[in-house]
Parts: structure tokens; C-alpha cells; sequence
């Protein structure tokens, strides 16, 4: 072949002997420069700061400081169990033909989207003002006020906010399903329920997964929001503490310490959890995977 | 034969999408152990009519009866009322549905999905559920896949297991919607071959295809739409060889070429 090339062809063949030189990026080294010079200093502002890294050591398991993060965990897994139910159910209303379930879902939707949380957390925390008894009016009946305290409100507030927006995730993932799956499902005597129970859902997990982790991550966080209504989360629990000891910045390094700390967790467990709900798409099984299923 | 009750009974259907009527007033009747199969050009509503047989579609107007029960409302004096989504998923199961696409439940193994419907619908205990889907599997020649996902099928075995999975609800009536249109050629005899044998075992099949071979020697009887009507209706020999309309002459001839 070589010898029939072209000259044309034979001088591009030539250039193949030729040094590369890797092209020069500069703008990474100026970046690089930069991002040091501001650690210097914000490492020599912690320095000077005076800030005591043996009062953080000590504070990072004190007694309040665990119970607060306790109560974080517990808060994050109670407010996104409610808020993925929440999501699921009114999604389903969202895309179901009767005029009036679908309604309730969209006002639903629009009131804990459209009202920013803390707010829905002080209307829960003050319920109270509005319906002072709560229950079946002649049976059973609460008191509102011992009903709904700082945890209540909390949970109520979180779960419900987290509801609106999962609602919609659910809903994309839902969407997501090939509608042939659902004729096929019908075709087989499946009700509507059914359908979204066995055939539906679980295919749209592979969609609704990631997102969710996501707000997860986030409703770790979001729960600081709840020390305004005297919910004994992490950050409310040192800001007690630092009001009585005025180690505010000792304090708050204590609780970001554990945030982060609890976020990388979830973040691992997300990405394993993504992991195995993407298994079997795309790509085939080997043969001898086959066989053990 | 002739003097059989017949199965499907379709009076006069018409269906809307829109401004289109995708069936201007459709009658046929199909008696038990037909193979009815339906041709006709790109458009002309052959899926549209077995949808709506299978109320995978509400007709616009007219009535159809599968099985002796008029289906989608329930007769009352003068009244007709609509029948409840827990009902009409009942009606259903009279009729068992081949699609084009297969459609088979990705999240399930072949197995999973032949049994999905008897267990979860019918409540039959699963392992009898299972030992009849073994059965089927053998009938459409797939023991080995039992566990395979269907992203790990031909499309021909997808189809084939989709057969099964319809027939494991033991229906009266299968419908096919152009069972092989998105096969390989080489993977459309496998799948016709399970469907020849089905119609020898005296299954219903009302079946939508452009395998004029198929329906040339397995069709008791050819149906030859165009525009939403059923132009012509007769023999397999009549309709694909001497066919009394222009259409359909045009029609076939476009086929063979
Ligand atoms: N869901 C729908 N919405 C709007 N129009 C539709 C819908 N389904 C079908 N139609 C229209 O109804 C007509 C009949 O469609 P149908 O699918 O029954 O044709 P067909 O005979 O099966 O054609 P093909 O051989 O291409 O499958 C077509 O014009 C089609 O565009
Ligand atoms: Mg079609």
C-alpha cells in the first residue's frame, strides 16, 4: 500500500516522526497561585483568630452535642420517610383522571412550593392560634398545643415541603416509563394501582433514586432551620451551649465538623445505592451471572 | 363453526382522534377458532380496531361484544353505564395482547413475566403459576431463558416470551398487532412459527400483519382496511389472489414488490 500512497498522503505520513510539545495551560498555574495565596490567609485568620482547637475537641462529644445530632438523624429520616410518602401518594393523585384528587395534589404542590419553608414551620409551631383542639370534634380530642411541639412542628414543616418537591420527582420518574409497559400491564387484566404498583414504580426508581439522595443531603442541613421553633437539633444544642460559654466559633466549627461528616456518609451510601439501581440497564450480564439469578 | 356464538362482535365503530376518524363505522363478527387476520396500508386503523377491542381505546360510537359481554358500559333499561376501572381491567382478561413492540416488563426476568400476570392479577398460588409458565416456555422453545432480563433477549425470544405471557392468562382471544414488523428477518420465522402453532391448537387469533405468507396459509379469513373501513373481507385465497376492489389489488401488489 505505502508504496502506491500519493505524495500528498506521503508528506502527512512524514509528519508522524515529528515532537509533540503538550500545549501550555497557564490559566491552571495563575488559578493554582491564587486558590494558595487565599488558603494562606484564611488558614492564618483561624491561626491568629484565636480560636481554642482544644475547646472544639472537647465539645465534639459532649453529652448536648450528641443528643443534638441524634436528634438531626432522627429528624432527617422522619422528615424524608413523610416526604417521599407524601410524594409518592400525591403524585399518583397528580396523575390520576379524577378532576378532584388531582386538584388537591396541585394546590398540594403549589402551597408548600410557592411559601418559603421557615414559614410553614412558624404556621405549624403556632398552630395552636388557628385550631386550638384538633381530633374528631365529640370523640376524640387534643389539645393542639401539647400535640404539636417543636418535634411535631419540625416534622410537619420538613416532611410536608419535602412532599411537594418529591411529588414532582416522582412524577418525571413516572413519566420516564414507556407507556408500553402500562398497555402491556393493562392488557394482562391490571388495574390502574396495580399497574403503578407492580410494573410502574419500580422502573421509575432508577429516575426518582439520584434526586432523592440528593435531598437527603440536604434535609441533613435543612434541619438547622428547626433551632427558630426550640427543636433540640445539632446547631440549636451549640448555640445553647455558646450562649452560656461565648465559644461561638469553637461551637459552630463542632457542628459544621458533624455535618460534614454525616453528608459524607450519606453521600458514600448514596453512591452505592445508585449503583444498584442502575444495574441490568444498558448493559447485558455475563452469562455466568445469568445462571445464579 | 358457522353455527358458534361468535366471540368479537363490532357494530358500527367509529373512533376519533380529533378531527380524524381513525375507524368510520367498523361491523365484523369473528366466530370461535378464527384466525382473522387484518391488512392494510400504513394509517388505515388496523391497531385503533384491536385497541379498541381490547379497550386500550373508548370508541367514539357503536358497540362491541367480546366473549357475549358488550364491553365498556353495562346495560341498563335504556341506559348505558360506564363500567368502573376494576371492570373493564376484568374484561380484559377474555383477551390476551401481542404488541409490536413486545413490551415486555424490563425490570422482570422472562419467567417473572410470564408468571406477573397469574400471580398478581388472577392470585393463583405462584408455584403452580410457575410450573405453567415452565410449560409455555418449553412450548415457545426458551427453557434456557427462564432468567434471562429482556434486555438480554433477541427481539424474536422478547416476542415469543411476550406470547407466553399472554397466554398464561388463558385467554379466549389473542390479538396480535404486527407481531414481527420490528424483527430481523431472520428472527420473523421463529415467532410466525409459534403462531402457526397456536392457531392449530384452536386458538382465537385475530392477527394484524404484512406476512402475506402467514396469512395466506394460516388465516381462516383476510380483512383489508383502508381509511378507517373494512373494504373487502373473504378467503385468504379471495382477498390475496383475486381481491374484488381496486385498493386491495393496489395494496397487495405493493406488498409483494
Ligand atoms: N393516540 C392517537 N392520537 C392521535 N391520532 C392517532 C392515535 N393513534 C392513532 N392515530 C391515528 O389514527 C390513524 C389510524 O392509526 P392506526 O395506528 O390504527 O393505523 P394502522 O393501520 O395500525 O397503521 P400501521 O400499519 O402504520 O401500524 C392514523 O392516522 C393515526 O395517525
Ligand atoms: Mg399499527
Amino acid at each position: 500500500m505505502s508504496e502506491l500512497a500519493a505524495p500528498a498522503e506521503r508528506g502527512l505520513a512524514e509528519i508522524a516522526g515529528l515532537r509533540i510539545v503538550p500545549r501550555r495551560f497557564y490559566g491552571r498555574w495563575i488559578a493554582a497561585a491564587l486558590i494558595l495565596l487565599v488558603l494562606a490567609w484564611i488558614v492564618k485568620a483561624f491561626a491568629q483568630g484565636q480560636i481554642a482547637w482544644p475547646v472544639v475537641a472537647q465539645f465534639f462529644t459532649a453529652p448536648a452535642i450528641l443528643a443534638g445530632l441524634v436528634n438531626t438523624i432522627i429528624m432527617t429520616a422522619c422528615a424524608m420517610t413523610l416526604g417521599i410518602v407524601l410524594g409518592v401518594v400525591f403524585a399518583i393523585m397528580y396523575m390520576s383522571p379524577n378532576p378532584v384528587l388531582r386538584g388537591v395534589a396541585l394546590f398540594y404542590i403549589w402551597f408548600f412550593r410557592g411559601t418559603p419553608l421557615l414559614l410553614q414551620l412558624l404556621l405549624w409551631f403556632n398552630l395552636a392560634l388557628v385550631f386550638p383542639t384538633i381530633g374528631i370534634p365529640g370523640l376524640v380530642e387534643w389539645r393542639t398545643i401539647d400535640v404539636i411541639g417543636p418535634f411535631m412542628a419540625t416534622l410537619l414543616g420538613l416532611g410536608m415541603n419535602q412532599g411537594a418537591y418529591t411529588a414532582e420527582v416522582v412524577r418525571s420518574g413516572i413519566l420516564s416509563v414507556d407507556v408500553g409497559q402500562t398497555e402491556a400491564a393493562k392488557a394482562i387484566g391490571m388495574t390502574r394501582l396495580t399497574t403503578l404498583r407492580r410494573i410502574v414504580l419500580p422502573q421509575a426508581m432508577r429516575v426518582i433514586i439520584p434526586p432523592v439522595g440528593n435531598e437527603f443531603i440536604s434535609m441533613v442541613k435543612l434541619t438547622s432551620i428547626a433551632s427558630v421553633i426550640q427543636f433540640s437539633e445539632i446547631l440549636r444544642n451549640a448555640q445553647t451551649i455558646y450562649y452560656a460559654n461565648a465559644r461561638v466559633i469553637e461551637l459552630l466549627i463542632v457542628a459544621a465538623g458533624w455535618y460534614l461528616l454525616v453528608v459524607t456518609l450519606l453521600q458514600i451510601g448514596q453512591f452505592f445505592l445508585e449503583r444498584v439501581f442502575s444495574k441490568g440497564r444498558g448493559e447485558r450480564r455475563q452469562p455466568a451471572q445469568e445462571a445464579g439469578a | 363453526m358457522i353455527m358458534d356464538k361468535p366471540i368479537v362482535v363490532a357494530a358500527n365503530v367509529v373512533k376519533r382522534f380529533g378531527p380524524l376518524k381513525a375507524l368510520n363505522g367498523v361491523s365484523l363478527s369473528i366466530a370461535p377458532g378464527a384466525v382473522q387476520c387484518i391488512i392494510g396500508p400504513s394509517g388505515s386503523g388496523k391497531s385503533t380496531l384491536l385497541r379498541c377491542i381490547n379497550q386500550l381505546e373508548t370508541i367514539d360510537a357503536g358497540a362491541i361484544e367480546v366473549d357475549g359481554e358488550l364491553i365498556g358500559y353495562r346495560r341498563r333499561g335504556d341506559e348505558l353505564h360506564e363500567l368502573s376501572d376494576a371492570e373493564i381491567a376484568r374484561q380484559r382478561l377474555a383477551t390476551g395482547m401481542v404488541f409490536q413492540r413486545f413490551n415486555l416488563f424490563n425490570h422482570m426476568t422472562a419467567l417473572q413475566n410470564i408468571v406477573e400476570g397469574p400471580v398478581t392479577v388472577l392470585r393463583r398460588p405462584r408455584r403452580e403459576a410457575v410450573a405453567e409458565a415452565e410449560t409455555l416456555l418449553e412450548r415457545v422453545g426458551l427453557s434456557d431463558k427462564r432468567n434471562a432480563y429482556p434486555i438480554e433477549l433477541s427481539g424474536g425470544q422478547q416476542q415469543r416470551i411476550a406470547i407466553a405471557r399472554a397466554l398464561a392468562m388463558k385467554p379466549k382471544l389473542m390479538l396480535f398487532d404486527e407481531p414481527t414488523s420490528a424483527l430481523d428477518p431472520e428472527l420473523v420465522g421463529e415467532v410466525l412459527a409459534v403462531m402457526r402453532d397456536l392457531a392449530s391448537s384452536g386458538m382465537t387469533m385475530i392477527v394484524v400483519t404484512h406476512e402475506l405468507g402467514f396469512a395466506r396459509e394460516v388465516a381462516s379469513d383476510v380483512i383489508f382496511m383502508d381509511k378507517g373501513e373494512i373494504v373487502e373481507r373473504g378467503s385468504p385465497a379471495t382477498i390475496l389472489t383475486a381481491p374484488r376492489h381496486e385498493r386491495t389489488r393496489n395494496f397487495i401488489a405493493a406488498v409483494l414488490t
